[in-house]
């Protein structure tokens, strides 16, 4: 709710924003340069480390749901399956983990005036996590890895579904951090320490920005381990390679994707209409609304002058926003131009504006892609029940090419998600010029930004051709009964 | 109110040690075992068994990294935002080892070429020296004192961290390493290879020894100012324990070995601590301007959710790490691994 933040928000601002100004050392530009390298820096590793989280969440479900079918059934054909995708999954999942390390310490490194200020209530969900989530996962992934021999079938399969739900426990802990960014709840500002702290833990984790953010992502990584295996099932099938293992996989990826883009779909619009209550601007960023309208239309293509506030062309569908965020033909949507003029006053001058292009962009794009995804399921199904999915050489040519569409939508949806809060860091509370490290200065930050950017491009490189090398490669022969050998290390 | 040990503060700071042993000891071996790789293996086959004796735990090993962190940000936000804002760079060389490492350890065996393994075993080997090297380092300066401000910031340079003190706790924290790491092999191979970890052990104890006790006498001279005798007493304890490597290495004790080498890690880090505490980060400019666990630290009510949440996951997190290790007692040999009995 925008309104119970009102009071605490204009406290923070006033107390911990402007009543702190003897922190930061007067570095006059370079000072600046430096926060934008930081901001850079954490979009790249940010993004980088969520080109693999989603994949990994969605590829250990597939894995977890095969290997329990070979443990029910008995059918060798699951078990290849099972070695097949779990072997990709680990390659996947070796490159979140290390990019993880990165997120847990650039806090401290790069943003050190925003860790003082919030570790009190934004370390708590990022140690739980730690503590109840990555550690299962790390520790049942090197017992499913080299426990093929040495644990029963049960235990061999209970340890893929705990890393299973590792991974569901990691995103959700690491949801609620971002969450409290976006809807602060739960905390007040301390008048003495000028810091943000917790009162209540519980409402971080019922937050109504979380409860929306969680179902959101989880599907996301749901549907892009779903077009994974389709478009690398579609590979083998069109070169007519075991089509015994990729007719089923197909199956599996067509299923999950259906109701995973569904869920995903719906699970936005509630998003959407959520982020039009707790963050109107980044709502009115994300449609190039520039004034409060009733009955506001969905624009569809519009070219925005920044500095005027105002569209210079805009392709619209009549009174589709309003319907969409207020469920009302003629409810109103807040626009940027109102809502800056409203900020002024409740947190003083300055620009509260977004950048526009890249928050109007990016909600185009995943929209878009998120879309097609459900096109290109329902074609993909239609296929499976007609039996034509290996006749349909059209699809399975294209199919391997919409392995690029989740990717598109996790990172544009992310980079909206957070480029559409700026000026703030925590929503209504910090502002992110003020968030970053006082101490570390342009060459510092200039020496890590190109180090993770070069290391990162390295491995990105290696991952994808180990990828597309294991991705075409035989699914692993198995002597029955469950003798494995086949998981090289 | 700030009397005694009976307070959040002063659990939080015996759990984050607790925390920074856990990881020593555990990833301490694994970081040996990287280290002795390039010495060790003398063929694709040794190298192989090297690699997959640590394979199924290191991860599990580093998530204590991971933790020990994320308890500083949440427990003491003040000495996160001071330690890795100001320890930046060696920060990053960690970091940045770290994710070498990590992905060697994965992809190390998915290549054909002969090279391909070559350069990942490379990256084992220096993904674990240096951050073998640079823990001690940076421990040591959190103890010795690095300058920081009024404010709590930090206002010296990289440079500052490479002083005599420090660099000879990275020696004595990459010599610990290597030894444990070298007795945990002789626990996890056989034949030829376990010999040769042996020799290799034998070899590091008295250098490992000297380093240690060099460096917990210089701890012991700046420090012992302030009158405890529970540092000297797991100095002390940590030094035996070193010092009896050598001997219990000969006398084919290997079970033994590994404890004393474990029981160093724990004491030299533990003399660190006790003698850190109420502190967390020293401060060279003045002693007013020390980070403690009552001016880092969260509120009242951010450290009571936490311990509750840590009562109930810790020995959770204990039990079935424990249980894995047990899994994975058995020793590797070069039969298990030319038979592919063991995912390589």
């Amino acid at each position: 709710m925008p309104q119970d933040l009102g009071i605490i928000t204009r406290r923070a601002a006033a107390s911990s924003l402007s009543g702190l100004p003897s922190r930061r050392r007067d570095t006059g530009g370079l000072a600046t340069d430096a926060l934008h390298l930081a901001r850079w820096q954490f979009a790249i590793t940010t993004v980088f480390h969520f080109f693999f989280v989603p994949l990994s969440i969605g590829l250990v479900f597939f894995t977890a749901v095969m290997e329990t079918l070979w443990h029910r059934t008995k059918d060798l054909t699951y078990l290849r399956m099972t070695k097949f995708w779990g072997r990709l999954f680990l390659i996947n999942f070796a490159l979140g983990i290390v990019t993880g390390l990165v997120q847990e310490f650039q806090f401290g490194m790069n943003w050190s005036a925003y860790s003082r200020f919030v570790g009190d209530v934004f370390g708590a969900p990022l140690a739980i996590e730690g503590l109840a989530a990555f550690f299962l996962e790390s520790t049942f992934i090197g017992l499913w890895v080299f426990g093929w021999n040495r644990l029963s079938e049960r235990v061999h399969l209970a340890c893929i579904w705990i890393v299973t739900i590792g991974t569901g426990l990691s995103a959700f802990f690491i949801l609620a951090a971002n969450s409290w960014m976006q809807h602060p709840v739960g905390y007040r500002v301390n008048p003495e320490t000028g810091r943000a702290e917790l009162h209540d833990f519980g409402a971080l984790l019922t937050n109504s920005t979380l409860w929306t953010h969680f179902p959101h992502t989880i599907l996301a990584a749901l549907v892009t381990g779903g077009m994974f295996v389709i478009g690398v099932s579609a590979w083998h099938l069109l070169r007519g390679h075991e089509t015994e293992v990729f007719r089923r996989s197909a199956a599996m990826g067509l299923v999950v994707s259906l109701f995973a883009t569904v869920g995903v779909v719906v699970s936005g619009h509630i998003q959407g209409q959520q982020m039009t209550k707790q963050q109107p601007m980044k709502m009115a960023a994300a449609e190039a609304l520039w004034n409060t309208t009733q009955g506001a239309g969905l624009s569809l293509f519009a070219i925005s002058d920044v500095g005027q506030g105002r569209n210079v062309f805009n392709i619209q569908l009549p009174h589709l926003l309003s319907v969409m965020s207020t469920n009302s033909w003629n409810g109103t949507v807040e626009g940027i131009n109102n809502l800056q003029r409203q900020y002024e006053r409740t947190y003083g001058p300055g620009s509260y504006v977004p950048d526009v292009g890249a928050t109007y962009w990016t909600f185009r794009v995943m929209v878009g892609a998120g879309f097609l995804m459900v096109f290109i399921t329902l074609i993909g199904l239609w296929l499976f029940r007609r039996r034509e999915l290996e006749s349909a050489k059209w699809f399975l040519w294209f199919a391997p090419f919409a392995i690029a569409l989740p990717y598109i939508a996790n990172s544009t949806g992310w980079i909206l998600t957070e480029v559409g809060r700026q000026p703030w860091v925590v929503y209504g509370v910090m502002l992110t010029r003020d968030a970053s490290s006082p101490t570390v200065g342009f060459g510092l930050v200039l020496t890590t930004l190109v180090g993770f950017t070069v290391i990162y491009g390295a491995l990105a490189v290696i991952d994808a051709y180990l990828l597309v090398r294991y991705a075409r490669s035989e699914p692993p022969t198995v002597e029955a009964p469950a003798a494995g050998p086949t998981l090289v290390y | 109110m700030h009397e005694g040990y009976l307070n959040l503060q002063t659990l939080w700071f015996a759990l984050i040690m607790a925390l920074w042993i856990g990881y020593f000891f555990l990833e301490g071996f694994d970081f040996g075992v990287g280290i002795l790789l390039p010495f060790l293996g003398r063929d694709g086959v040794d190298r192989r068994i090297l690699v997959n004796a640590i394979g199924p735990v290191w991860d599990g090993n580093e998530v204590w990294l991971i933790v020990a962190g994320g308890a500083t940000f949440a427990a003491f936000p003040d000495w996160y935002a001071t330690l890795f804002s100001g320890f930046y760079l060696a920060l990053f060389l960690i970091l940045a080892a770290l994710i070498f490492r990590g992905v060697a350890f994965e992809f190390r065996g998915k290549g054909k070429h002969p090279e391909w393994k070559r350069w990942w075993d490379r990256a084992i080997f220096w993904g674990s020296a240096v951050p073998a090297l640079l823990w001690g380092v940076a421990f040591a300066n959190i103890l010795r004192g690095v300058p920081i401000d009024a404010n709590h910031e930090w206002t010296g340079s990289f440079l500052d961290l490479l002083n005599p003190y420090a660099l000879l706790a990275g020696a004595t924290s990459f010599l610990l390493f290597t030894l444990h790491g070298g007795v945990f092999l002789t626990l996890k191979t056989d034949g030829e290879l376990r010999d040769r970890a042996r020799r290799a052990a034998e070899l590091l104890a008295w250098p490992t020894t000297a380093a240690v006790l060099g460096f917990l006498v210089w701890t012991f001279v700046d420090q012992h100012g302030n009158g405890r005798v529970a540092p000297v007493v797991v100095s002390i304890l940590a030094l035996a324990a070193v010092a009896g490597v050598v001997w219990l290495s000969r006398a084919r004790r290997d079970g033994w070995a590994f404890l004393a080498t474990g029981l160093a890690i724990v004491g030299v880090t533990a003399t660190i601590f006790l003698d850190l505490y109420p502190r967390v980060m020293v401060s060279s400019t003045r002693a007013a301007n020390d980070l403690t666990i009552w001016n880092a630290s969260s509120a009242h009510y951010t450290l009571t959710v936490m311990t509750i949440v840590a009562l109930v996951f810790a020995p959770l997190v204990l039990a079935y790490q424990g249980w894995t290790y047990w899994i994975f007692r058995k020793r590797i040999s070069r039969t298990d691994v030319e038979a592919g009995a063991n995912p390589a």
